[in-house]
C-alpha cells in the first residue's frame, strides 16, 4: 500500500515536472498537487484533523490556521479555577505539527470566499483550499442575556474559554471572605461541555468546603434536567450541603444580570453574589457565520458521514461549532470526529466515497479531586443524523463503591495527558 | 493430516492479509481511530490505560467480549464495548495488532 502511493506521488512529481519543464521541479506537496486542505482553529478538533489527513494522505498539502500561538484546554480547567492545577498545564503549541508536515498560520481568518475557494487572513495571506475544515469552537452570544457583555464579563466572568476569564474567577474565589455567596448560572442546551457548569459547581463547593466552610453555592439553572444528572446530584447530597441547584422550573433561570450591584435577576428573585460565574448562551464562532455555514440556531448543520456542511458544499464543520445529533459538544467528540472528517476529506479530494463512521465519546467529571464520574456512547449516522447506537453507552452507575470514583479520577486524568499528547504532542 | 498445522497455517495466512489491509490510518476500521482518545498511540503518555498498537488481536476481541458481558469489570468500556458489533471489534483488533512504533 505505501508502495502503491508512493508510485503515484512519483508518477504526480513527473507529470508536474513535465509540463513545466524549464523550471526545476518542486515535491508534489509544495504544488498542491494531490490537494489543498485548510483547516481553521488549533483545538482538539482542528489540529486533531490537520495532522491526520497528512496521515491519511501525505500528498495533501494542509494548512492550520490559529489565531493564537498558544492553545489553552477547557478540560480540566475547573481545576485551575479551584487552585488544584497551574493555567500552564492547560496551554499547548503548535511546533510538533513540523512533523507531520502541516503548515501553521498563526493569524486569525478573516474572510472566507466559498464560491471562489479561499480563506483570508489578518495578516494578508490568502490560503486557497479544495476542501475547507472548520473547528473554530463557540463564541459567547453576547446579545444573549441582558446586561451581559463583554465588559460585564470582567466582573462575572464566565469561564467558558480558558484563560485568562479562568484565572480571574479563580482570584476573584480566592479573594472572596468566608461567608461569602458564589452564584454560578447555566445557560441552556445546547452549549460546550453539558456536563462542565456540574463539574465546576462541584469543585467550587469542594474549595468552599475545605477552604471557606461558612461559604454557600447557589447554581441557577436554565433548566430541568443535566448531564450526569444522577449521579452529580447524589455526590452533591453527601459531600456538598451548601451547594444549592435551582432548577427551571423553580425559578432558576436567569433573564437578566446588573454587573454594577453583583446581582443575578430570576423571573421570581434577585440573586446578589460575592462572586459571580456567568456561563452565558452560545454559538457557533464567528468565522462559522462569515463562511455560511452557520443556520439559525447559530450551529453549523452537518453531513453525519463526511461532516461537510450542509449549508457551504466543500467545507466541513467539527467540534462544538457543529451540529453533531447525539455527539455532545466535548473535546472527546471533536477528536473523533476531526478524525473521520480527515478520512473523508482524503477520499473525497482523491475523488472517492467515504465510508460510514462509527464514533466514541467519553467524558469524565470530577465531583472532588478524587471522585470521578463518566459518560460514554457510541454514535453512528442514521436517518441524516448521527444517532446513539442502541444499548450503548451511558453513564457510571450510581451506587458505585469510592474505588470506583477513585479510578474514574485517575482514568480522566490519563484522559487528558493521552488526547493531549496525541493531539499536540 | 495435522489439522492443528493446518489451522495455524490457515491463520497465519489470514494474519498477513489483515496485516497487508491494515497498514495504516487511512485503512482504519470504522471507529478504530476514535480509541486513541484514551488508549495512548504513543508510549509517553501519562496514563493507566493500555496502549492497542501492536497487541494481539484475539486478545483485543477477548477482552471486548468480556466488557461486553460483564464478566470482565470496567468502568466506561462496558458501555462503549457495547455499541460494537463482532465483526467491527475484529476489524478493530487485526487493524490495532498491525499498528507499531
Amino acid at each position: 500500500m505505501t508502495a502503491r502511493r508512493a508510485s503515484r506521488r512519483d508518477f504526480l512529481k513527473t507529470a508536474v515536472a513535465g509540463a513545466s519543464a524549464a523550471v526545476l521541479p518542486l515535491p508534489a506537496i509544495a504544488q498542491g498537487a494531490g490537494g489543498r486542505v485548510v483547516v481553521i482553529g488549533g483545538g482538539f478538533g482542528g489540529t486533531t484533523c490537520a495532522r491526520f489527513i497528512r496521515r491519511i494522505d501525505p500528498r495533501i498539502a494542509v494548512t492550520l490556521v490559529e489565531a493564537s500561538p498558544t492553545f489553552t484546554a477547557c478540560p480540566f480547567s475547573n481545576l485551575v479555577i479551584v487552585g488544584l492545577r497551574d493555567l500552564k498545564a492547560q496551554e499547548f503549541g503548535y511546533d510538533k505539527l513540523a512533523a507531520d508536515q502541516v503548515t501553521v498560520q498563526i493569524s486569525p481568518a478573516t474572510a472566507i470566499d466559498a464560491q471562489g475557494r479561499s480563506v483570508t487572513l489578518g495578516n494578508g495571506t490568502r490560503l486557497p483550499y479544495d476542501r475547507l475544515v472548520l473547528s473554530p469552537g463557540i463564541d459567547i452570544r453576547w446579545d444573549g442575556l441582558p446586561g451581559y457583555t463583554e465588559a460585564a464579563a470582567e466582573r462575572m466572568p464566565h469561564a467558558w474559554k480558558a484563560g485568562e476569564q479562568t484565572l480571574l474567577l479563580r482570584r476573584q474565589l480566592e479573594a472572596m471572605e468566608d461567608g461569602g455567596t458564589v452564584v454560578i448560572s447555566a445557560p441552556a442546551n445546547p452549549f460546550r461541555c453539558p456536563p462542565g457548569p456540574y463539574e465546576r459547581a462541584s469543585l467550587i463547593a469542594y474549595y468552599l468546603k475545605t477552604k471557606k466552610p461558612k461559604s454557600k453555592l447557589i447554581v441557577l439553572d436554565a433548566k430541568d434536567a443535566f448531564s450526569k444528572q444522577g449521579l452529580f446530584q447524589s455526590a452533591w447530597k453527601a459531600l456538598y450541603p451548601n451547594l444549592e441547584w435551582v432548577s427551571l422550573s423553580t425559578g432558576g433561570k436567569v433573564t437578566s444580570v446588573d454587573v454594577g450591584a453583583m446581582t443575578l435577576v430570576t423571573d421570581f428573585a434577585r440573586y446578589k453574589a460575592d462572586v459571580a460565574n456567568v456561563i452565558p448562551p452560545q454559538k457557533a464562532a464567528r468565522i462559522a457565520e462569515i463562511a455560511g455555514a452557520a443556520d439559525r440556531t447559530g450551529w453549523c448543520p452537518i453531513d453525519p458521514v463526511t461532516f461537510e456542511s450542509k449549508l457551504q458544499p466543500n467545507i466541513h464543520v467539527v467540534g462544538d461549532a457543529s451540529i453533531a445529533g447525539a455527539m455532545p459538544k466535548s473535546a472527546f467528540s471533536a477528536n473523533a470526529q476531526a478524525k473521520v472528517c480527515a478520512a473523508a476529506v482524503a477520499k473525497l479530494v482523491a475523488g472517492g466515497k467515504p465510508d460510514d463512521p462509527k464514533l466514541i465519546n467519553t467524558c469524565y467529571s470530577l465531583v472532588a479531586p478524587d471522585y470521578g464520574i463518566s459518560v460514554a456512547g457510541v454514535y453512528r449516522p442514521a436517518d441524516g443524523q448521527i444517532k446513539d447506537v442502541e444499548g450503548s453507552g451511558g453513564v457510571s452507575p450510581v451506587n458505585a463503591p469510592a474505588s470506583t470514583r477513585a479510578a474514574e479520577a485517575t482514568f480522566a486524568n490519563g484522559w487528558f495527558s493521552t488526547i493531549t499528547q496525541e493531539v499536540f504532542g | 493430516m495435522d489439522v492443528t498445522r493446518i489451522v495455524t497455517a490457515a491463520a497465519l495466512v489470514f494474519a498477513l492479509i489483515d496485516y497487508a489491509a491494515a497498514a495504516g490510518p487511512a485503512d482504519a476500521p470504522p471507529g478504530a481511530l476514535a480509541c486513541s482518545g484514551c488508549h495512548p498511540a504513543g508510549p509517553t503518555a501519562d496514563t493507566t490505560v493500555p496502549r492497542l498498537n501492536g497487541r494481539n488481536p484475539a486478545d483485543i476481541v477477548t477482552a471486548m467480549q468480556a466488557f461486553k458481558s460483564g464478566q470482565l469489570p470496567s468502568t466506561v468500556m462496558d458501555r462503549i464495548a457495547k455499541g460494537f458489533s463482532e465483526d467491527e471489534v475484529k476489524a478493530i483488533a487485526a487493524w490495532y495488532g498491525a499498528q507499531k512504533d
